[in-house]
């Protein structure tokens, strides 16, 4: 049973425009981490949209967990490509800003406040941003905002976590950092991650499956399944067959590219 | 050099004041212009330190009126133009009637509301309200409506329902519009009351300086002028404080509560 479902969806933004996506069709498995990788403007962030219920498909058909996605849900944690934080909130209650909305957290608010409080501070420690949670966003660098939104992407620990190049503002490092971090998440307790990104070497240590997307407008073009034995570490990025997979998406996006 | 730069801006307007008074007093005197064109400010503080009882009297009134006006123009106000910037339709439905209604002078009520209310406290409260809901109205509206989707994205990502977005982003992203209105709305509550007592009271500064005007009392009515303006200037400033303590984040305040 697949837990989300495209079936030949296409969106324009405009009615009667041009389509941004166009006759996606995918499958993805409960618990399967899935990376969408594709030229810049392909229409990766409209997918997300689109997963979420943030829009509705102008053809086609979006189901999510077996329903037709009808409007936005309520099993999605997402960080989206920019950080979004609430300015008037400061970090960490940005981060614990789900918990006030998704049930059964917010029912659970004023007795567990105590317990919820030290989850969120746990979790910005685990992104390296222990002793930040006073901050006011535009007191965070880029880089920090985007980690604090990841954590308020995980705090109610949803079953569909969607992540839309949440790692584009960081260094090399903390990058990797991360990379583990979110593995390490998704071993303890399986749940469903689309991630899109530019790099391909993030996609094929974190991804099962990789899917390419064309340029505008954006269809599928490849859907290739990363066969990497689990758990990974991060001395996989060194094998020669983690270089194939990275090599044979690369030459994909080239041919994408001159095309 | 960076401490005297700001002990520069705090003292300048009151450096300005004292030599407005200053150079007013030169000139009346030196000219020997007669108070009961142009009083000095000399003559205006006698008069103001002769008639001290009936002045603050009067200027209670104008202030109890003035901010039951505000206050019923803040309430008002705001679910306006929550009701106008949530809805597309209301907006649409509204704002005509909203700007035409707000091009009428206000003083072209007050014969209205004698006709209904007698002279005295009431219209000068309505006058107030009437006077000063409009820019409440469409500062919270404009708050709402400049609503960025990315934010609103957030929380419905979240599965929220509207009037929690409206709670949880709508209403605290629109404070700061909401703060700046209410510093142009009490200035502007000032002007409706006044202008009512003027017209039809027998209390509040406004009917002060008009019998004052009309045994040719100058330095009284410049006492009046000059009341009014100050308590102008000081229910401004609290809102003004009020804004920063409350809206910091807007103005990246780092002291800004948390
Ligand atoms: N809100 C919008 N209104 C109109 N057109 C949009 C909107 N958002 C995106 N588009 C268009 O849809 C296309 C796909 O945009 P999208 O943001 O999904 O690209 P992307 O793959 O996420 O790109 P990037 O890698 O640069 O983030 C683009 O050509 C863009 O111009
Ligand atoms: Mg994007």
């Amino acid at each position: 049973m697949s837990f989300v479902k495209f079936e030949s969806v296409s969106l324009a933004y405009a009615p009667g425009g041009a389509n941004a996506i166009e006759e996606v069709s995918l499958d993805i498995r409960e618990g399967e981490f899935v990376a969408v990788v594709g030229p810049s403007g392909c229409g990766k962030s409209t997918l997300m949209k689109l997963v979420s219920g943030l829009k509705p498909p102008s053809n086609g058909y979006v189901f999510v967990d077996g329903r037709e996605v009808g409007g936005p849900l309520k099993i999605v944690g997402m960080a989206f490509q920019a950080a979004n934080l609430l300015p008037w909130r400061n970090t960490l209650d940005n981060v614990m800003l789900p918990l006030e909305i998704v049930e059964p957290f917010r029912s659970n608010l004023k007795k567990e406040k105590a317990q919820y409080t030290a989850d969120a501070e746990a979790l910005l420690a685990r992104v390296g941003l222990a002793g930040y949670g006073s901050k006011f966003p535009w007191e965070l660098s880029g880089g920090m905002q985007q980690r604090a939104s990841i954590c308020r992407a995980l705090i109610h620990q949803p079953r569909l976590l969607m992540l839309d190049e949440p790692f584009g503002a960081l260094d090399a490092f903390t990058r990797e950092e991360l990379w583990c971090m979110l593995r390490d998440l998704w071993q303890e307790k399986p749940f469903t991650v689309i991630l899109v990104t530019h790099d391909l070497r993030e996609a094929v240590f974190l991804a099962d499956t990789v899917y390419v997307m064309s340029k505008r407008p954006g269809r599928i073009l490849v859907r290739k399944e990363i066969d990497l034995p689990r758990p990974r570490p991060l001395d996989v990025t060194y094998t020669d067959s983690f270089a194939a997979y990275v090599h044979e998406l690369r030459d994909h996006i080239g041919r994408i590219r001159e095309s | 050099m960076a401490i005297k730069t700001s002990t520069a801006i705090k003292a300048a307007p009151w450096l300005l004041t004292v030599a407005i008074f200053l150079v007013w007093e030169v000139v009346c005197s030196g000219l020997k212009i007669p108070d009961y064109l142009m009083p000095a400010p000399s003559a205006i503080w006698a008069s103001g330190l002769e008639y001290g009882g009936p002045i603050m009297m009067h200027a209670l009134q104008t202030l109890w009126t003035t901010l039951a006006g505000f206050a019923l123009a803040v309430v008002v106000g705001m679910l306006l133009g929550l009701a106008v910037g949530a809805s597309p339709l209301v907006y649409k439905a509204c704002y005509p009637l909203l700007v035409g209604f707000n091009s009428i002078p206000k003083v072209a009520f007050v014969p209205v509301l004698v006709v209904w209310f007698g002279i005295g406290t009431i219209p000068a409260i309505l006058t107030a309200f009437l006077i000063s809901f409009f820019p409440v109205v469409v500062n919270v509206a404009t708050g709402l409506a400049t609503l960025e989707p990315e934010l609103e994205d957030v929380l419905r990502s979240l599965g929220a329902r509207r009037w929690q977005i409206l709670v949880k982003v709508g209403i605290p992203r629109s404070l700061p519009f909401f703060f700046a209105s209410l510093k142009v709305a009490i200035t502007l509550a000032f002007v409706g009351s006044v202008i009512s007592e003027t017209v039809a009271s027998n209390l509040g500064i406004g009917y002060l300086m008009m019998s004052a005007s009309s045994s040719m009392n100058m330095p009284l009515v410049f006492a009046g002028l000059i009341v009014i303006g100050v308590m102008g200037v000081v229910m401004y400033e609290l809102f003004a404080l009020a804004e920063r303590r409350l809206t910091g984040w807007a103005h990246r305040n780092p002291n800004a509560p948390g």
